[in-house]
């Protein structure tokens, strides 16, 4: 075992990618505590070290690194660079993809806001297809950032409404609702994480690292609007379906066993373009735009519309509104 | 050269022992493997093997934290009038009491890994320093401090006293008393830290009451002592170690008045449900009467209730309390009883149904039912190997090879006058 173990770091210590760059006390800190953990992760490879190619010796170098790698919020621009080459590199030699993933930040005088006209849906869920398409969502089990209601007229009581229907849609005397992460003001998922793994961006956007996440599902039980979903076993996406402009808060290749959620399409909207939802809504139900821009279409719905949240009563303050015509 | 010995003698003791105990540790073992096996399969496969999933995203294993992090703090009960009190009935069982409070604390920690997938080395990034622990914001972040400082409290203590004791010392009052105090106030925190894990969620409505921290106490101070009864009655008749009628009774006096407490607490949880039925009390709902089909819970919790006020009616019954085989059967079901309630009758209903109002029912597969049997073997090894070494160090049985008067050495901790002598009572000064 500890022959195993031993060797990842001497290996990457010759090829000079463990120890190429200066090493602080918190990063020298973290590989020590980590080590041992890294050593018995090498083991449970457990594959005999002189059989390795040279590719397999660069993975298990490049995931012992990626296992003590540190919080994104704490990483420097250069550390981030890294971090990004080697998650591109590990999506090469893993799945022989080519993916571009970026760290964009959060636009100065940006916070996003969204607005669901519920007398525009028509409940065709174009939105659901178009984000498991965006996000690269697992299709194994079918994972869905947005649910789709149908309500029956008259009422608004989600229990009694239906989001697993098929039939032909709109249904006489139903409307429809539309619901995925809220992106909360007050968002009471991002304090309960052990971790601090979850948090919200400038922009309003709550993200998860998922290279720290440590998949306690806290999140999940404290989430009122079951926004966040969790990876119960390896995510499955077909190689000519994935979606190469990832970012690394947003869309990039989950890990087994840590939580994920709804970003607003982060990789999408931080560069100006709009949600995958927005842009798939065939009838055009669906609003994004900048809060602080007085001349945006989201302020001119909150402006002139009558509007309502879910569960308001929580003083959650959701950033998403629902109207109608 | 003490500190070799008495490793040496705790191992011997733990490993030696009639046919009836190789056959108990033997068993236990081959459970832990078992249960070892279905954790790497679970590790290596994911979750996806177990029955929980995005709406119950929480399932067997916090149910048995919640219950068994009870357990832990239940020591307090004999802690406090032992040590604080000065109460010579509980001083024997103390020992023991703590012993019960560690092995409950390994479960608690091993159920919180197995709750997370993967492999447990991970949780390096809570670690002070390199990590990052989201304190004070977490209610999950507070409970692995004081979940750890509590194993370590209740380690330390009874080391120190074990360990004084085997090398003929009178452990010094100045040295464990702080931390007893300390131990105290922690066995309270604990519990209630784990009530706050739930309780602060508005998002579950189920939990989401103020009732739920005291609940948690006062059926913590049901199972712990029950439980308590259950182990002592066996070390009483299996060995000779002094435990005192009167420690006994005066242990089902407490578990009969807290489980009236409980029972109270949870009829007015009925109340506040049922007599005004709103959206709230779905879960409720869903728990002890089912929602049109979906109602597999309610043999669950009906059970459980009845075994609880069965239990609680027999204790209330004084003949019955004091009758040795009833105490034992009454003190079995309030444990099971309290088990199931506090277990999944809580942490699975809260899922039931989902914020949005879907229905999605939980069922725990073999993988779970195994990883969990796993772990409570593995705190039923834990405390026999830990009473297995506290009773002969305090019988005087078990002493260090290097002390220069190695007869056995007085019995000094459980205060020998009360067994040698009955009819005395140590005078206490005023």
């Amino acid at each position: 075992m500890s022959d195993d173990g031993n060797s990842v770091t001497p290996d990457g210590a010759e090829d000079g990618t463990v120890l190429q760059k200066p090493v602080d006390r918190r990063g020298a800190l973290g590989m020590l505590a980590a080590g041992v953990a890294a050593g018995a992760a090498a083991a449970s490879a457990c594959r005999p070290l002189n059989a390795a190619t040279p590719e397999e010796r660069e993975l298990r170098v490049l995931e012992w690194q990626e296992f003590t790698q540190k919080h994104y919020r704490r990483m420097t621009d250069a550390e981030r660079a890294e971090t990004i080459q080697r998650i591109e590199r590990l999506a090469k030699i893993r799945h022989d993809e080519d993916v571009t993933i970026a760290t964009t930040d959060a636009q100065p005088g940006v916070l996003f806001g969204y607005a669901f006209n519920i007398s525009k849906c028509k409940g065709y869920r174009n939105c659901i297809e178009a984000c498991i398409n965006e996000n690269n969502l697992d299709r194994a089990s079918d994972t869905q950032y947005i649910r789709i209601f149908e309500m029956e007229d008259g009422g608004i009581n989600l229990e009694e409404a239906d989001a697993t229907y098929q039939h032909e849609v709109p249904a006489e005397g139903h409307f429809y609702l539309g619901t995925q992460c809220f992106q909360c003001a007050n968002p009471p998922c991002v304090p309960v994480c052990p971790v601090g793994a979850t948090w919200q961006e400038p922009d309003g956007i709550v993200v998860i690292d998922y290279n720290w996440c440590v998949g306690c599902r806290a999140c999940m039980a404290a989430c009122p609007y079951w926004a966040r979903r969790f990876n119960w076993a390896q995510a499955e996406v077909p190689l000519n379906e994935v979606n190469p402009n990832q970012h690394y808060l947003g869309n990039r290749a989950r890990k087994k066993g840590v939580v994920e959620k709804c970003t607003f399409c982060i990789h999408r909207t931080r560069k100006g373009q709009l949600p995958a939802c927005v842009a798939a809504c065939p009838p055009g139900a669906r609003v994004f735009g900048n809060l602080l821009d007085p001349d945006s279409e989201i302020r001119w719905v909150l402006a002139n519309k009558h509007l309502f949240r879910l569960k308001e009563e929580l003083a959650t303050e959701p950033r998403y509104w629902y109207f109608s015509d | 050269m003490h500190l070799r010995a008495f490793l040496l003698s705790a191992l011997r003791s733990a490993t030696s022992g009639g046919r009836r105990y190789h056959l108990w540790m033997g068993g236990l073992t081959v459970i832990m493997l078992a249960g070892g096996y279905a954790y790497l399969e679970q590790a290596n496969h994911g979750l996806v093997v177990t029955g929980m999933n995005d709406h119950v995203s929480w399932g067997l294993y916090i149910s048995n934290l919640a219950f068994l992090v009870g357990l832990a703090a239940a020591a307090v009960i004999l802690v406090l009038p032992a040590y604080i009190l000065k109460d010579v009935d509980f001083s024997q069982a103390v020992l023991i009491a703590e012993g019960v409070a560690v092995s409950a604390l390994v479960m608690c920690l091993a159920f919180v890994m197995a709750n997370s997938p993967g492999w447990p080395w991970k949780w390096w990034r809570l670690a002070p320093g390199v990590g990052l622990l989201n304190w004070p914001d977490s209610m999950l972040a507070w409970d692995v401090i004081l979940l750890n400082g509590y194993l370590v409290l209740n380690l330390a203590i009874p080391f120190y006293i074990l360990y004084s004791h085997y090398v003929g010392r009178e452990p010094l009052k100045r040295k464990y008393v702080p931390f007893i105090y300390v131990s105290v106030f922690w066995a309270v925190s604990i519990h209630l830290v784990t009530a706050f894990l739930f309780s602060g969620l508005t998002a579950r409505p189920f939990w989401n009451s103020a009732l739920l921290g005291p609940r948690f106490l006062a059926s913590a101070f049901t199972a712990g002592p029950a439980f308590m009864i259950l182990l002592l009655g066996f070390i009483r008749s299996n060995s000779e170690y002094p435990i005192s009628d009167s420690a006994i009774s005066k242990l089902a006096t407490v578990t009969a008045v807290a489980a009236q407490v409980n029972l109270v607490m949870l009829l007015s949880e009925l109340i506040f449900e049922f007599f005004t039925p709103t959206h709230h009390n779905i879960s409720a709902r869903y728990l002890f009467f089912g929602l049109g089909e979906h109602d597999a819970l309610v043999p669950w919790i009906r059970t459980g209730i009845a075994l609880n006020v069965t239990a609680t009616i027999t204790l209330m019954i004084h003949p019955l309390r004091k009758n040795p085989r009833v105490l034992m059967w009454a003190c079995a079901a309030l444990f099971l009883g309290i088990w199931v309630e506090k277990g999944i009758g809580l942490v699975i209903p809260g899922f039931i149904p989902s914020p949005l109002g879907e229905i999605v029912e939980y069922a725990p597969t073999w993988v779970e039912l195994w990883v969990t049997a796993g772990i409570w073997a593995m705190g039923m090894f834990v405390l026999t190997v830990l009473v297995r070494v506290a009773l002969p160090i305090e019988l005087g049985v078990l002493r260090s090879p290097h002390l220069e008067d190695s007869q056995p050495y007085r019995v000094v901790r459980p205060r020998s006058t009360r067994t040698r002598y009955p009819d005395v009572r140590p005078v206490r000064k005023r």
